[in-house]
């Protein structure tokens, strides 16, 4: 019998590692016939950590489950499926899972992470499968037949990206995964890299061998040592397996990957920046042309692509571009991985078809905020995302209709506030994490994030409003303009957002003493 | 908490050495420099310099521009504190001022008594159980005022 506890680092944050000890030991105790396995986690993080039991009517879910419960689960009969009240029924059945469409996600949370047979068994390494069979254009094709876009925010099309490298000549071509995921509100390339990690590989491979690519680069946050351990034990693990190395699955084709850790650097999220971090410089970004494609890593072409996009590369090569295509709207094709973050009841991970609107998310399975109190604001896309208010709720997820809105899907982060946020305060920490984490290279974001800052302080002290609120506006529209890259280029975004959907934060009276004390807490960075 | 050891060029020495051949040595070796000694020391620079032919300030510019790597040593427990959306949306700015009250440091110090460092870090991953810490590279979230006391209280009693 199969006992699941997840080893996903959200759960662990929230106990998961006691609980599996402490079920181990009744089973060692009482000699019973059941193994413990760590899992992924499934992305219902309120019920975290989820146990599941297999029954031959599959596998059933009891959550949260703490040290105490375990016990009691036991004592209830909880590995012969009796009831608890802590028992969540079939964890298929869930609705907040059922009703989710997971293609990139379909193995996360049902595997053991680390073991490449039951990745096999779990329909893994079909999509390379064929991949190895069709000429590096058909890939490319595929890939961009499905209409797979950039899932880390810019949602550029993967298959152009592709064959700008297929179709530039050099004798090294690279693979490069960006999975310095740093946008608040986002977990889902964390998620993948610690519940399966093989279809990264997987999809890195494919990658590889569709643009003639020898070598891979995993560029993972230092936030994330745990998807780090289990990336590295993933490549030795496909490397002792064959599917790394001189001869990728016996094809004769080479590929071969090394994950690298960031060092805490929000920029080096911005692909150039992190080509710089890879090639150990001081990771300022480059401007642009030249593409990565055409001049990347060590001045060679570079696909460089987010974890997810790479991720879901296996399922369309296994599927066919035809069946990928068929999920979502518009020009935003296949699925998009929501996070529901923040002040929200259900948290967790929604990978649904484009078009789900911000209000089903939010409402349907997010169940509102997690205080009860009035939801006010919402922004997705991370820190460079606009705050939305109650009325553009329902905007469909997809990125034509979030840029129409002056917003941006970006990650597919989505995080909740309820009726207490200032977003004066808001917009005045989006110029403050500008600043905290501009590259330096571009003077519009070097310089005007630290002076929005001042300028947002002023505002919100009451001392020449009107003239202070048209500074910054002039302010946001040269960072917008001017910028080198998004960042600079994003962050008036947030700000100016706040200010035309929320401008009574903007005209309150002054706090007493908020002004002069926020403005130190960027000096005192360090 | 790991063991760090006291600074020691020889040390040094060998953790550059076993990856200066490696494509883009400079991270993974200031990785190792940091993991082992838990900073950075400025006797590093020179070392890492030669050992890959580039000049000091390369070195040294490459160093500051990362928020990770410690000028100095941390103290005996590192407590980083999550301040991005996510966690402010549930409050970790009410948080991360208890604890710095807590502690007597403001974000980014060590304690007098060499025992906490106070670090802010921006996004642990964990949005959906926010706010969210790191306490010597073990994970916590939905972290209360009263769990974060718990944490350092139980770390003080076991001196």
């Amino acid at each position: 019998m199969k006992i699941f506890v997840p080893g996903d680092a959200a759960a662990l944050a929230v106990g998961a590692d006691p609980v599996a000890q402490a079920i181990e030991s009744r089973i060692t105790s009482e000699r019973m016939d059941a193994q413990v396995i760590r899992n992924g986690s499934r992305g219902l993080f309120w019920l975290e950590p989820l146990v599941e039991v297999e029954t031959p009517e599959g596998r059933i879910a009891y959550g949260p489950v703490s040290v105490d419960a375990a016990a009691e689960l036991f004592d209830a009969g909880f590995l012969h499926g009796k009831p608890h009240f802590l028992c969540r029924g079939l964890t298929e059945d869930i609705p907040y899972l059922k009703k989710q469409e997971r293609l990139t996600f379909a193995r996360c949370g049902i595997i053991e992470p680390l073991s490449i047979a039951d990745y096999i068994a779990h329909d893994g390494y079909r999509g390379l499968e064929r991949a190895l069979d069709m000429e590096p254009a058909a890939i490319v094709e595929e890939v961009s037949a499905s209409g797979l876009r950039g899932r880390g925010g810019a949602g550029f099309p993967s298959g152009i990206k592709w064959r700008t490298v297929l179709n530039t000549p050099a004798d090294q071509k690279y693979v490069v995964c960006n999975a310095d995921e740093g946008d608040s509100g986002t977990y889902a390339d964390r998620m993948i890299m610690e519940g399966d990690p093989f279809v990264l590989i997987e999809g890195m491979t494919i990658a590889g061998i569709a643009v003639g690519a020898t070598r891979g680069y995993i560029y993972v946050r230092s936030e994330y040592p745990h998807a780090f351990r289990t990336l590295r034990r993933a490549i030795q693990i496909a490397q002792q397996n064959g599917y790394l190395g001189a001869s990728v699955a016996g094809s004769g084709k080479a590929f071969d990957i090394e994950v690298r850790l960031g060092a805490g650097a929000y920029i080096c999220g911005e692909e150039t920046s992190l080509l710089e971090s890879l090639e150990g410089k001081r990771p300022q970004i480059r401007p642009k042309p030249p593409l990565p494609a055409i001049r990347g890593l060590f001045a060679k072409p570079t696909v460089v692509n987010n974890v997810i996009s790479l991720a879901t590369a296996p399922i369309i090569l296994e599927k066919g571009a035809k069946f990928y295509q068929d999920f979502g709207m518009g020009k935003s094709r296949g699925t998009l991985t929501i996070q529901l973050a923040g002040n929200v009841k259900y948290g967790g991970l929604v990978e649904k078809a484009f078009g789900l609107t911000l209000r089903e998310a939010i409402y349907d399975y997010g169940g509102g905020t997690a205080s009860g109190r009035p939801l006010r604001a919402v922004q997705v896309g991370g820190p460079l995302g606009a705050y939305f208010p109650e009325a553009l709720l329902d905007t469909p997820l997809d990125y034509e209709a979030f840029a129409a809105q002056r917003g941006l899907v970006g990650h597919g982060g989505i995080v909740v506030f309820d009726d207490t946020v200032d977003l004066a305060r808001q917009a005045r920490f989006a110029m403050e994490f500008c600043a905290i984490e501009s590259c330096g290279k571009c003077t519009p974001c070097r310089i005007g994030s630290t002076r929005g800052v001042e300028v947002i302080d002023r505002i919100i002290a009451n001392e020449d409003r009107t003239k202070n609120l048209r500074l910054l506006d002039d302010l946001c529209e040269l960072m917008l303009d001017g910028s080198l890259c998004a960042l600079g280029g994003l962050t008036p975004y947030p700000v100016l957002s706040a200010i035309q959907h929320f401008p009574e934060d903007f005209t309150k009276p002054a706090p007493p003493f908020h002004a002069k004390g926020e403005s130190q807490e960027t000096s005192l960075w360090r | 908490m790991s063991v760090l050891k006291t600074w020691d060029p020889e040390r040094a020495h060998e953790l550059i050495e076993e990856l200066q051949n490696l494509p883009g040595a400079l991270l993974p070796i200031l990785h190792a420099l940091h993991e082992d000694f838990g900073y950075i020391d400025e006797g590093a620079v020179s070392m890492v310099a030669r050992a890959l032919n580039i000049s000091q300030a390369e070195v040294h510019g490459t160093i500051s521009f990362y928020h990770d790597f410690r000028h100095s040593p941390p103290g005996e427990h590192v407590l980083k504190i999550c301040r991005a959306e996510a966690c402010q949306s549930m409050g970790c700015d009410q948080l991360i001022r208890h604890v710095e009250g807590r502690l007597g440091v403001n974000r980014g110090e060590t304690t007098a008594d060499g025992s906490f460092t106070l670090e802010q870090v921006f996004c642990l991953g964990l949005c959906a159980t926010s706010p969210a810490v790191m306490l010597d590279g073990k994970l916590y979230g939905r972290v209360s005022q009263d769990v974060v006391d718990f944490l350092i209280g139980s770390i003080r009693r076991r001196g």
